[in-house]
């Protein structure tokens, strides 16, 4: 067995383990943090239903984005839509056997990879192009758009250009459900879209890709506007009422 | 035109997007508290000794006690969609007033202290440590945040920066950094009973002038009744209403509808207020003091229900805290909505046909109505979403003939602030009031010109002496803004009583 299998290997479970883990912890801090009131951003939904028809439009149509920025809506939508189709695809290498409706997306998924590669430059075009982004972009903000898209061309590279032994690779991947490690074939390419995958999952619970669970959690979204029908309060907050 | 020391934005048909200019309201502070102001609000007198260690504890027991700040903290992506929905970056350029920028302020502090990659690559995040210059930084840009939670509406994640300059005024109160204007004035509350520190026989003086000027212009007796035990309701309002200009006009307006409704209502000297400066300074534990006086109020006048006045900020936490910080109201009659916004209680009325209204009375003027932030974004009224618009809408249409409503990106929950909320309604921060005002202004003078408007209505009592105080820089007069209980008051046809021929007393 190779060094860099068993790099890879490792790397992944490393990867893995700092994803789920790290993201549970966040998800755990933010479900533990009470929120003592009632601040729904108005006109908000008065019943539980209405304000999961709230929460899905916001995630899936990025509501509130579309009424404050055109463009950085369209750019935005166009990454992260492409990005969901793309990991759909990309099931196929977790997965078997590949489900059906897997396998008829897969066209779908490459011309999603091209969707999320220009929402990707028109966002860090913004960076450059429009003073106010320019002025609130930190390094971090660049490198991560960085860092997506050479994880976006190094992939579409593969499916174009420098083709690698995909069902190697998939044996690789679903070997590590086992801990059974076959040989990872060493394309450069290969190497380097998936070195940058493990990159992204390690740094996700420790950046501003906590954006994703946050949003659910964000209380002027997930609160239903009723306070005067129902006393809403804390376990701090009760605390207060006791002499 | 009113004189100022700095320059006064130019007005344009269009509103345009400013270049980035950084800096340009770095000389903004509002006065510092004194000793005396922090002691009854539980805050130390002066700046503590280790005051950085301190801040970073509170920090972290805020952290702990508010998902918004913890979430909010995090989860921004700096999209930049909220860059250029302040109105006080609209109206200042300084980029530290976009929202996003604003939050940064203490996100590098958090992310500094509290995050792995902020301890491990400061700079590569965008982490700092905070120092003698990040403070001052927080005390004039955290007081340049009216918390209007206008870019809460844009933001894909729903991060609200009034809920971080809340913590950051909180964290400062905590280090002995407070606000003399907020803080002053909660103090007073707790001595006086209200933000004026108008005492209990003041009140009852000026009540009875008013039902005389009230009889005098209309020959009718109504009643402006304070402690009136056993009353059916018991009336809160912001204590600029007692005797302020335009927010009086409205008072009296109240005591129209109370009049025509044949119900028992009464102030209170005990709760003579409605505002609760307790938000503006993120004080859970000083908004719930104030709020308590409410409870206590009802309780010894035995009232069956609460309305509150014309007020913004006030109604957010009467509407959306009230229940959490001074309920349960179950002594109270269930049938009514603790507490009813008094534009609520009007509609009621003349939905079901019970006041007379002759509009004509209102024809002299043309009118526009400013949706204020915290009644807009914060709170509602009625029983559907969007009833805060839309009921009001409906009572100035009910009393006037000549209504027109404001650019529609400038109204409803995309309303701009006056410029004055937040906690910023003082001279110490006239400079920011005026040109925080700008968006507004620019939407009104609109309207002035293509439709021939006289007057904007305003539901609170903040945005009636802003704009009283701000009309002039821009070459409008201060009486055109009113309260929207004058209209009813204006056009409100009275029922006599029994006792109108007397010319005694009262009694």
């Amino acid at each position: 067995m190779s060094f860099l299998t068993e790099l890879y290997a490792y790397v992944f479970y490393g990867a893995a383990l700092v994803f789920v883990s790290g993201l549970t912890y966040k998800v755990v801090q933010y479900t533990l943090a009470p929120a003592p009131l009632k601040v729904p951003t108005t006109p908000a939904p008065t019943t539980r239903g209405g304000v999961v028809l709230r929460m899905t439009r916001e995630v899936v149509l990025f509501e509130s984005l579309f009424r404050g920025n055109k463009w950085t809506w369209m750019f935005g939508w166009l990454f992260h839509f492409g990005l969901f189709l793309v990991t759909l695809r990309h099931l196929r290498y977790f997965l078997n056997p590949v489900p059906a409706f897997i396998e008829f997306i897969q066209p779908f998924g490459v011309y999603a990879g091209f969707a999320m590669m220009i929402g990707l430059l028109g966002l860090w075009a913004r960076r450059f192009l429009v003073d106010r982004v320019r002025y609130i972009s930190a390094p971090a903000d660049h490198l991560m758009l960085g860092l997506l898209l050479l994880i976006g061309a190094s992939g579409l590279l593969i499916h174009f250009l420098v083709h690698t032994d995909i069902v190697a690779v998939k044996t690789f991947i679903v070997g590590l459900y086992r801990f059974d490690f076959s040989p990872l074939p060493t394309d450069p390419v290969l190497l380097l879209h998936l070195a940058l995958v493990a990159g992204l999952m390690i740094i996700f619970p420790y950046s501003k890709l906590l954006h994703a669970p946050g949003l659910f959690f964000s209380p002027t979204r997930n609160q239903v506007d009723n306070p005067r029908e129902r006393r809403h309060l804390a376990a701090w907050a009760s605390r207060l009422e006791r002499p | 035109m009113a004189k100022a020391t700095f320059k006064v934005p130019v007005l344009s048909q269009y509103p345009q997007l400013p270049p980035v200019t950084p800096g340009s309201m770095a000389h903004s502070a509002p006065f510092r508290s004194k000793p005396e102001f922090q002691a009854p609000l539980g805050f130390p007198g002066e700046l503590v000794e280790n005051w950085q260690q301190r801040a970073i504890e509170k920090m972290g027991e805020l952290l702990g006690r508010y998902r918004s700040l913890r979430v909010y903290l995090d989860a921004c992506v700096k999209c930049g969609a909220c860059t250029d929905k302040c109105h006080y970056f609209l109206g200042t350029q300084d980029p530290k007033n976009m929202p996003v920028g604003r939050q940064d302020l203490m996100r590098k502090v958090y992310r500094r202290y509290f995050t792995p990659a902020g301890r491990l690559f400061p700079k590569l995040v965008g982490a700092e440590d905070l120092t003698k210059e990040v403070l001052d930084e927080w005390y004039g840009y955290f007081h340049q945040c009216s918390q209007c939670r206008r870019c809460s509406v844009f933001c894909p994640c729903g991060i609200d920066t009034a809920e971080i300059s809340m913590a950051a005024r909180e964290i400062m109160d905590a280090i002995g950094v407070g606000q003399k204007y907020c803080n002053e004035i909660i103090a007073k509350v707790y001595k006086v009973g209200n933000n004026l520190g108008l005492p209990g026989p003041a009140l009852v003086n000026t009540l009875e002038g008013l039902e005389e000027d009230v009889f005098d212009d209309t020959g009718v007796r109504v009643r402006y009744p304070i402690d009136q035990v056993g009353a059916e309701i018991l009336f809160v309002t912001p204590s600029a209403d007692f005797f302020a200009e335009p927010h009086v006009d409205g008072l009296i307006g109240y005591g129209k509808v109370m009049h025509e409704s044949g119900l028992s209502w009464t102030f209170s000297t005990l709760a003579s207020e409605a505002a609760n400066f307790g938000l503006f300074i993120g004080s859970y534990e000083n908004m719930r003091r104030v709020a308590m006086r409410i409870r206590e109020a009802a309780i010894q006048l035995k009232v069956k229900r609460i309305v509150f006045g014309e007020c913004g900020h006030a109604w957010r936490v009467g509407y959306s805290f009230l229940n959490s910080l001074a309920g349960p109201w179950d002594f109270l009659d269930p049938r009514y909505p603790v507490p009813q916004h008094i534009c609520e209680f009007t509609w009621d009325l003349i939905q079901q046909g019970r006041l007379t209204l002759d509009k004509s009375q209102n024809d002299d003027k043309v009118l526009t109505f400013h949706d204020s932030c915290n009644v807009a974004r914060a709170s509602r009224m009625g029983d559907t979403a969007g009833g805060q618009f839309e009921i009001p809408r409906a009572i100035i249409r009910a009393t006037c003939n000549h209504f027109f409503d404001m650019d529609e990106e400038t109204i409803r929950d995309r309303t701009f602030c006056c410029g004055g909320g937040g906690g910023l309604l003082t001279d110490d921060l006239i400079e920011l009031r005026v040109k925080g005002a700008k968006p507004r202004m620019e939407a009104l003078n609109n309207v002035i010109q293509e439709k021939g408007v006289t007057h904007m209505v305003a539901i609170c009592a903040i945005c009636k002496s802003q704009f009283t105080k701000v009309l002039p820089f821009y070459g409008m007069e201060m009486d055109q803004v009113i309260s929207l209980h004058q209209l009813v008051s204006n056009a409100i046809v009275l029922t006599p009583r029994y006792d109108d021929a007397d010319d005694g007393d009262g009694a």
